[in-house]
């Protein structure tokens, strides 16, 4: 259903690298806001709005389109570089980040920008929102999927279990839960803060269907969304080892730059202009390795 | 007297119908997601203390149970008035919005869609059951958040239309209920807009105005009626909705008074009272006395024992009457409104 070339898994990678250097001008613009998390899931975003999602940039609010609740809202920037490049509104626009009168508000606003269909930034309730849509959508027999984005941290607050629940009670098959798992949030290693593992098998014990997969491969996260829709009776969690500041090696996988811009990060020897022309310069090495 | 234009029911000082406000629910949600399929109701493990069951026993493919989870029912809702429903949300004002209040100011609030927030068990009237499931607390929070529209009705009548006219606002709104049956006032002939206060009890020359909401009102009543015998003239305005307050309705009367009372089953601390006196000291500075909770919890015990004990029942209207006609300007200009 949705098989996917070579070609197509390199234009995606492609899409991403743009999506990664774009968070990287809109934080240093903004000169605050969360690198970490959005650069580990500029992959994911990019094959979700470049492959997956059923939606029209130019009519975000067609009745029929996928929904992608974002319960993590910290990490909206690659949600915004995201939307810009696949065109709902203009590239230069992600430079008002976190500004005065700006659409693109520190964390998500509903009504502040079309298509971003939930405000969220508190963690935790974007699962059960995800579901109650889900539910309201299948009462109408409605054909759209609903895919809701988490991270590892938010599954220490207690309303993601009540969701987790809730969600295998109706048998949610029209809801998908992709989790960046990428072990760390503000305060260090997730482990150390409060140990989440054996995540896989909690959501199994909690009756979900999950699928494990690197998050930074493309074809991997297309072919779990296609395994998604061909599972009855269960919503499904798609697992994402992901790695924090993909893209930056300078940063990643160090927790310190979860909530920290260009220039203010734990090594913060360098301006906010030259470490973001540091940061954009390593994501082009890396391309091209 | 009582105001021949409220269409109140006969005899209510002899022989008042006995229903608690929630029964109004039951009913008028029944009603509501008769007049809208888009209606839809969930409750957190308390169908049957909610009233819930009437809904679901109606249409049980639009009920939702959530188990005891009321973070998931604020925002399973939120997700479900997001896609296009109507849904009202049931559990105990303790925990709804006193548990999930985060909740609903986030995916309610802030997101702007019509979840219809419903607070049962509100006030020490719950009885037996104590302190941590009595709300008294709840209208303060909730009238805290933007957007949302605050109702607390007089009776179970007055809390069935109220509940179908929720279902037509499209905005957030939160609504109080009360467990213990309590005198039923009004009549399907008597008025009810959201927003609009109304006068149950007129008289010629008022030295206090009292404003009530919720089933307190009928205290009200009771003291007015004393009063008028012992030759103080007050009136009673019914104030069902505490967000947005009637303006024009309050300050005139407030004016005309000159001293005001203000009645709740609810802390006196950024509630109802707090509501008026906000209002008042802007447009019309008088002297007010609150009746309602004086910053303690409660405890068990029955219901009239309870009012009484806190000091909310109509001898205790009565005394804050007298109290707020003292402290009166003499001069009756300092009363003119601005």
């Amino acid at each position: 259903m949705n098989a996917i070339t070579d070609a197509e898994i390199k234009a995606i990678e492609g899409k991403a690298l743009e999506i990664r250097k774009t968070i990287i001008e809109m934080l240093a613009a903004a000169k605050s806001g969360h690198t970490a998390g959005p650069l580990g899931m500029a992959d994911i975003f990019a094959a979700l709005y470049f492959h997956v999602l059923k939606h029209d940039p130019k009519n975000p609010a067609w009745a029929e389109r996928d929904r992608l609740i974002l319960s993590n809202g910290h990490i909206t920037p690659v949600r915004y570089a995201a939307m810009a490049h696949a065109g709902y509104f203009p590239v230069e626009e992600c430079l008002t980040l976190r500004t005065f009168g700006s659409r693109l508000q520190g964390h998500p606003e509903r009504e502040s920008l079309p298509g971003l269909e939930t405000t969220s930034g508190p963690l935790g309730s974007g699962l059960s929102q995800a579901a109650g849509y889900a539910l309201a959508a299948r009462m109408d027999g409605k054909p759209f999927r609903v895919f809701c984005l988490t991270s590892d941290g938010e599954q220490e607050e207690g309303n993601t279990w009540e969701g987790a629940m809730f969600a295998a009670k109706y048998r949610l098959t029209n809801l998908v839960q992709v989790m960046d798992r990428n072990n760390i949030q503000i305060d260090g290693n997730t482990e150390d803060v409060m140990p989440l593992e054996p995540l896989d098998e909690k959501y199994r014990a909690f009756g979900w269907h999950v699928i494990p997969i690197d998050g930074h491969n493309v074809g991997q996260f297309v072919a779990a969304c296609d395994e998604a829709r061909s599972i009855k009776e269960k919503p499904t969690l798609i697992l994402a080892h992901t790695t924090p500041g993909k893209g930056v090696p300078s940063i990643e996988n160090d927790y310190r730059w979860h909530g920290a811009p260009p220039g203010k990060g734990p090594s913060d020897k360098f301006p906010a202009d030259q470490q973001k022309a540091m940061f954009l310069q390593e994501l082009e090495k890396g391309n091209n390795v | 007297m009582i105001n021949p234009d409220a269409k109140l029911a006969e005899n209510i000082f002899e022989k008042p119908a006995m229903a608690s406000t929630r029964e109004g629910f039951g009913k008028g949600v029944v009603e509501a997601g008769k007049a809208d399929e888009r209606v839809v109701v969930l409750t957190a493990d308390l169908a049957e203390s909610t009233q819930a069951h009437h809904f679901e026993k109606a249409f049980p493919e639009r009920f939702v149970q959530v188990g005891v989870a009321e973070q998931n029912l604020a925002t399973v809702a939120a997700g479900m008035a997001n896609y296009g429903k109507i849904p009202f949300i049931t559990s105990y004002a303790a925990f709804n919005p006193g548990r999930n209040w985060e909740q609903i100011r986030t995916t309610i609030g802030i997101n702007n869609v019509p979840v219809i927030v419903c607070g049962m068990h509100a006030g020490v009237s719950v009885g037996p059951d104590g302190a941590t499931h009595q709300a008294l607390e709840d209208l303060a929070m909730m009238r805290a958040i933007p957007r949302f529209t605050v109702i607390s009705a007089c009776d179970s009548e007055e809390g069935r239309k109220a509940t179908i006219a929720a279902a037509k606002l499209g905005t957030p709104v939160y609504m109080r209920w009360g467990r213990e049956k309590s005198p039923v006032m009004t009549t399907p002939d008597t008025p009810f807009q959201i927003g609009k206060a109304q006068l149950f009890w007129q008289s010629k020359n008022p030295s206090v105005a009292i404003f009530a909401t919720g089933s307190l009102l009928y205290q009200a009543l009771l003291a007015a009626r004393d009063l008028e015998a012992e030759g103080t003239e007050v009136s009673v305005v019914n104030v069902h909705t505490v967000k947005p307050l009637d303006r024009e309705t309050i300050v005139s009367e407030a004016t005309r008074a000159g001293a005001v009372v203000t009645v709740e089953e609810h802390q006196v601390h950024g509630g109802f009272g707090g509501a008026i006196a906000e209002l008042l000291s802007r447009e019309a500075p008088v002297p007010i006395e609150f009746i309602g909770m004086q910053d303690r919890f409660g405890q068990s015990g029955e219901a009239q024992e309870l009012i009484e004990h806190f000091g909310m029942s109509h001898t205790a209207i009565k005394e804050a009457v007298i109290r707020a006609a003292a402290r009166r300007s003499p001069t009756p200009g300092f009363r003119k409104s601005r």
